[in-house]
């Protein structure tokens, strides 16, 4: 068939350089935005081996997708070039595209059409012979797991159908290289495991090229090679495991017995030498400047009966180390500080040595502290102090309470039967596959929607009667980021201030608080829609407490902005919660669950498991796998519970 | 023997014909399993046919009139025997003037006749009797309409009773009145062919703005652009499958108005069929031009209302002669393609084939739809900026 010669033609002038697929030298590309030009790419050089996963790692305005979008000719450079498969992306477009696969960010597929109707269609578009097609179809149905489900429509799949049934079409045609724009963003932890396997099974069988992006970093260990970008910037490539093992010897575990973690996170955030410190269910994450030995009890004396322990790096480590050490080569180069860039928070925060309240536990600088050679693998034992700020009978009350809750959609359960409770100043967690029913749940909470059965009482209100009178006590943030985009940061908290009925001197206080607060006052006349991500969702946070709700809902609040964004949110969300703020929040971030006080993990309209981390880790702890992770957790659960289904 | 070049040729023939032909099945697909776009392309033209056809008219029927009889005699029976037999009034009698006043205040009736106690008496004079009429003149145009009925009405009284004495009613000029083309002047008539070219432009180029706005809203252009496709492929595959749709549109639409509504075809329907798929091309080209500067559904929803629909409406013709238009604005009608194509509606449905009026018509229809596709042509390019 003279497909097949094609085929050959193709993956022969694929590989010209010798095993190097793509090549970027010197690329740059700027959009013109209103007035304001914005650098996306600055100057990037990087090549992706053949056969092989390279992961193109960054947060989001990392400039990751613009990128992809020059590597597939749909943008032209402003200097700088991307040959592909021997070919250049910018003049010969047509050739490229007719050897790649491509998979951007929304799937590319028409929902309103099969999923039999779109490969047939992405078949058609990219020529594969009529007589080749059953066979491939087979093929990839069975990859990816769609074989019952070629009748559905494609707006009926769930996110990760629909992104299994997106990189179908990409691989219609077995292209030898496959570009794939955050093809997990969004998706559970369950199809995520599921697209990487796909993805590497092409590698191994099919010896398929494939460049990435994502925003999890937890994903980048999974590639054989990662391009870091941040602020259009390349930060470092390499493969994941080396640029993780530079990390080695700063990395620990810290508890203290009868300390409250949110408190002993703050107080490492703000020692000396700590680079990093993370909750992770009960004890403290901490990345320490150097792989100097550290003396926790002299780092943090307050906290006595410290214990610590070093445990193995990862790879968000390395990549929150280099952030920081290039914001602080922003700050010794005296780089302007401007309101799209994280950076002047960053600068800031090592000007002043440590942040407020919330400890955001950005650039602390070395102080000169003296240390002693201590053996790193042994655990260290201080001698305890009173129990933290934080007393234990705060979660006496509960201020949310769910019980037997339903919502039905026609004959479909979306919740169906749930219980919990939430107290005062507790982080509740709701975890769970796309379409569990998080966000049904999440809405009835906030009384948007009525339940079909059950109770449902918060802040002492029964929702079904009066749901304005709750409402007036909850904030509520969702992933969109509820802001007017073309109101000024100032507006946004003037117009939010009004709608939670505040007038007079106590608007003008919550809306001096929220510029002071979130250190929002130095861009109070800037347009949102201009902000980075990183200061919209502060922005944002900032409306939604603008009435000091006694209850915070946080809908996906992290997704797609960096993770020192992230952990400075989660900052403030623990400081909320030490002052009484109930939280409950969804997220698909497993490190984010680790912030939990209280879990619990959705499927199909149900509980399957409610707990502490710690609790919920322990459960799919096997003799396999000692240490389980919460994805480990989480996706165990999930794969139980299908089972259980397909059996019933 | 094929040479290398003729096979290389004819295989990127063949894979184009298998990617125009996936395109277009994709896009009957989707026209089939969206009712939004076939309720605009069959129940929208269906609705406004419907409406045009019974619910709006321009003709004035079944105009309230209040009559004011002081003295009621033979004659004054025999006068009000004419209004009371008319088509065009539904009369209702007042005893008197200030009765009438305050029905026609009330909205009740629209013109009011009063005929004077002295009616009887005053007929027979040379100078005649006076016949007072009171017209609500808020809609100027129905008050000119009534006021000249009112007048015809008591013209061919007189005539009427003059001949019923035997005499001769001398006027010294007689006019003669003869309708062309529409002889019975039923608004209809010239409605309905009009609305076909608005339901043209709304299949046109409505539908089609919003449905290739749709693609790059959804993300799918994005991944129809990073196949072998060209952009020469995406425009035919947009424009063949929406023509088919408003050929479509048309059959129903011509064939309502000629068995439903009876307007009368009288040129051939082979001439209004070809200038029908000229102006459809026409408006297709102006859906896709609108569609290439604007890329979410809302904005080349209102772009194509706004620069299609409603000049279709306005300023085509249809309801508003342009002849009595502003110069300006006259001016201005020159570049709206539904001018030309409800001339030859018209002049086909209810005059015939006349060349004169079609073939200059079309000539401007065609340089149009070359502007629009040309336009469209080059501002499609397979980029994402």
């Amino acid at each position: 068939m003279n497909a097949a010669k094609h085929e050959t033609a193709s993956s022969t002038s694929a590989s010209p350089g010798g095993g190097i697929a793509l090549v970027v030298k010197q690329l740059s590309k700027s959009f013109l935005v209103g007035k304001r030009r914005i650098q996306a790419l600055h100057d990037v050089n990087f090549s992706v081996r053949h056969g092989v996963v390279t992961g193109l790692v960054g947060p989001d305005a990392a400039g990751k997708t613009t990128l992809m979008r020059l590597a597939a000719g749909l943008l032209v450079p402003d200097s700088g070039a991307i040959s592909v498969l021997g070919m250049d992306a910018a003049t010969q477009s047509l050739a490229v595209q007719g050897a790649i696969g491509y998979m951007p960010q929304r799937f590319g597929l028409y929902e309103d059409l099969t999923v039999q109707e779109n490969l047939d269609l992405y078949a058609d578009l990219q020529g594969v012979p009529e007589a080749a097609r059953a066979e491939r179809y087979r093929e990839l149905m069975h990859m990816a797991g769609l074989e019952p489900f070629a009748r559905r429509l494609a707006g009926q799949l769930s996110g990760g159908m629909k992104q299994k049934l997106g990189l179908a079409c990409a691989l219609v045609r077995q292209p030898p290289l496959l570009l794939l724009d955050e093809p997990t963003v969004g998706v559970d932890p369950l199809s995520r495991r599921e697209l990487w396997d796909i993805v590497y099974r092409l590698v191994r069988e099919q010896g398929t090229s494939v460049l990435l992006t994502t925003a999890y970093l937890d994903e980048a260990e999974r590639c054989d090679d990662v391009v870091l970008l941040h602020e259009g910037r390349l930060l470092d490539r390499g493969e994941p495991a080396v640029l993780r093992e530079a990390m080695r010897g700063r990395t620990y575990r810290v508890t203290v017995a009868g300390m409250d973690k949110r408190v002993l996170q703050n107080r490492i955030a703000q020692a000396p030498g700590a680079m990093d410190a993370l909750i992770q269910g009960d004890h403290v994450r901490v990345v320490m400047e150097s792989d100097a030995p550290v003396d926790f009890a002299a780092l943090c004396p307050a906290a006595a009966g410290i214990e610590a322990a070093a445990v193995a790096p990862r790879f968000e480590d390395s990549f929150v180390a280099l952030i920081k050490a290039k914001a602080r080569g922003d700050e010794d180069s005296s780089a302007q500080m401007t309101a799209t860039t994280t950076s002047p928070l960053l600068a800031r925060g090592t000007a002043e040595g440590s942040a407020q309240s919330g400890g955001v536990p950005a650039g602390v600088r070395l102080a000169g502290v003296a240390r002693e050679r201590v053996d790193t693998n042994q655990v260290q034992h201080i001698p305890p102090l009173p129990a933290g700020e934080r007393g234990q009978d705060q979660f006496a009350r509960p201020v949310i309470e769910v019980s037997k809750l339903q919502r039905r959609f026609g004959s479909f359960y979306a919740v169906n039967d749930i219980s919990f409770a939430v107290s005062r100043g507790e982080v509740f967690g709701l975890l769970g596959a796309n379409g569990a029913g998080k966000s049904t749940t999440f809405r009835m909470l906030c009384g948007l929607l009525p339940p079909s059965g059950g109770t449902l009482r918060v802040a002492g209100a029964d929702l079904r009667h009066a749901a304005a009178a709750a409402r007036a006590r909850i904030g509520y943030m969702s992933q969109k980021f509820s802001l007017y985009g073309n109101l000024s940061v100032a507006e946004n908290l003037q117009f939010f201030s009004s709608a939670y009925d505040l007038s007079g001197t106590r608007r003008k206080q919550r809306i001096d608080w929220a510029l002071q607060e979130f250190e929002l006052s130095s861009m109070a006349d800037l347009t949102s829609g201009d902000l980075s991500l990183g200061y919209k969702q502060r922005l944002a946070l900032a409306c939604a407490l603008m009435h000091e709700p006694d209850i915070l809902f946080l809908d996906e609040p992290t997704s797609g902005v960096d993770p020192l964004a992230r952990r400075e949110f989660w900052s403030r969300i623990n400081a909320l919660a030490g002052q009484g703020v109930t939280i409950m929040v969804t997220t698909h971030f497993m490190e984010e669950a680790e912030y939990c006080d209280r879990l619990a993990i959705m499927a199909a309209g149900e509980i399957l498991t409610m707990g502490t981390p710690g609790s919920i880790k322990a459960q799919a702890r096997t003799a396999a796998q000692p240490e389980p992770t919460m994805e480990d957790a989480f996706v165990g659960l999930i794969m139980a519970h299908e089972h259980r289904e397909a059996a019933a | 023997m094929m040479t290398h070049g003729d096979r290389n040729r004819s295989e990127r023939a063949g894979s184009s014909r298998m990617r125009l032909r996936g395109l277009i099945r994709k896009e009957f697909l989707q026209i089939v399993r969206d009712p939004s776009s076939i309720a605009i392309a069959f129940l929208m033209p269906i609705f406004l046919l419907l409406l045009f056809g019974y619910g709006v008219s321009l003709d004035s029927e079944h105009i309230p009139l209040a009559l004011v009889v002081e003295q009621p005699n033979s004659d004054t029976a025999d006068f009000t025997a004419e209004f009371d037999h008319s088509k065009y009034f539904v009369t209702s009698y007042y005893a008197s003037t200030r009765d009438a006043e305050q029905a026609m205040m009330a909205g009740r009736v629209n013109a009011i006749v009063v005929l004077r106690r002295d009616f009887a008496s005053t007929l027979r004079r040379s100078d005649g009797a006076p016949v007072q009429l009171i017209v609500n003149g808020v809609d100027a145009n129905t008050g000119r309409i009534i006021s000249g009925y009112v007048r015809g009405a008591w013209g061919s009284w007189l005539a009427h009773s003059a001949q019923k004495r035997g005499e001769v009613l001398r006027v010294p000029v007689q006019m003669e009145q003869r309708v062309w083309f529409n002889s019975e002047l039923r608004s209809r008539n010239f409605l309905v062919p009009g609305l076909v070219a608005v339901i043209m432009t709304l299949i046109g180029a409505l539908l089609t703005a919003m449905v290739m706005s749709r693609e790059w809203e959804r993300g799918t252009m994005e991944a129809l652009l990073v196949t072998p496709l060209s952009m020469r492929e995406v425009i035919i595959g947009k424009l063949l499958p929406y023509f088919i749709l408003g050929m479509g549109g048309l059959v129903l639409a011509v064939g309502m108005s000629l068995f439903l509504f009876e307007v009368p075809l009288r040129g051939s329907l082979w001439v209004l069929f070809a200038a029908s798929a000229l102006f459809l091309v026409t408006a297709l080209s102006m859906g896709l031009l609108i569609s290439t500067v604007a890329r979410s559904q809302f904005v080349a929803g209102l772009i194509a209302l706004i620069a299609t629909f409603l000049p279709a409406f306005l300023l085509s013709g249809f309801i508003f002669d342009i002849g009595s238009m502003p110069a300006v604005v006259q001016a201005i009608t020159h570049i709206v393609a539904a001018r030309y194509y409800v001339a030859i509606l018209q002049t086909v449905f209810l005059a015939g084939n006349v060349w004169g009026v079609i073939l200059p018509n079309a000539l401007a229809l065609a340089a149009l739809a070359a502007v629009f596709l040309g336009l469209t042509w080059r501002n499609a390019r397979k980029r994402l900026e």
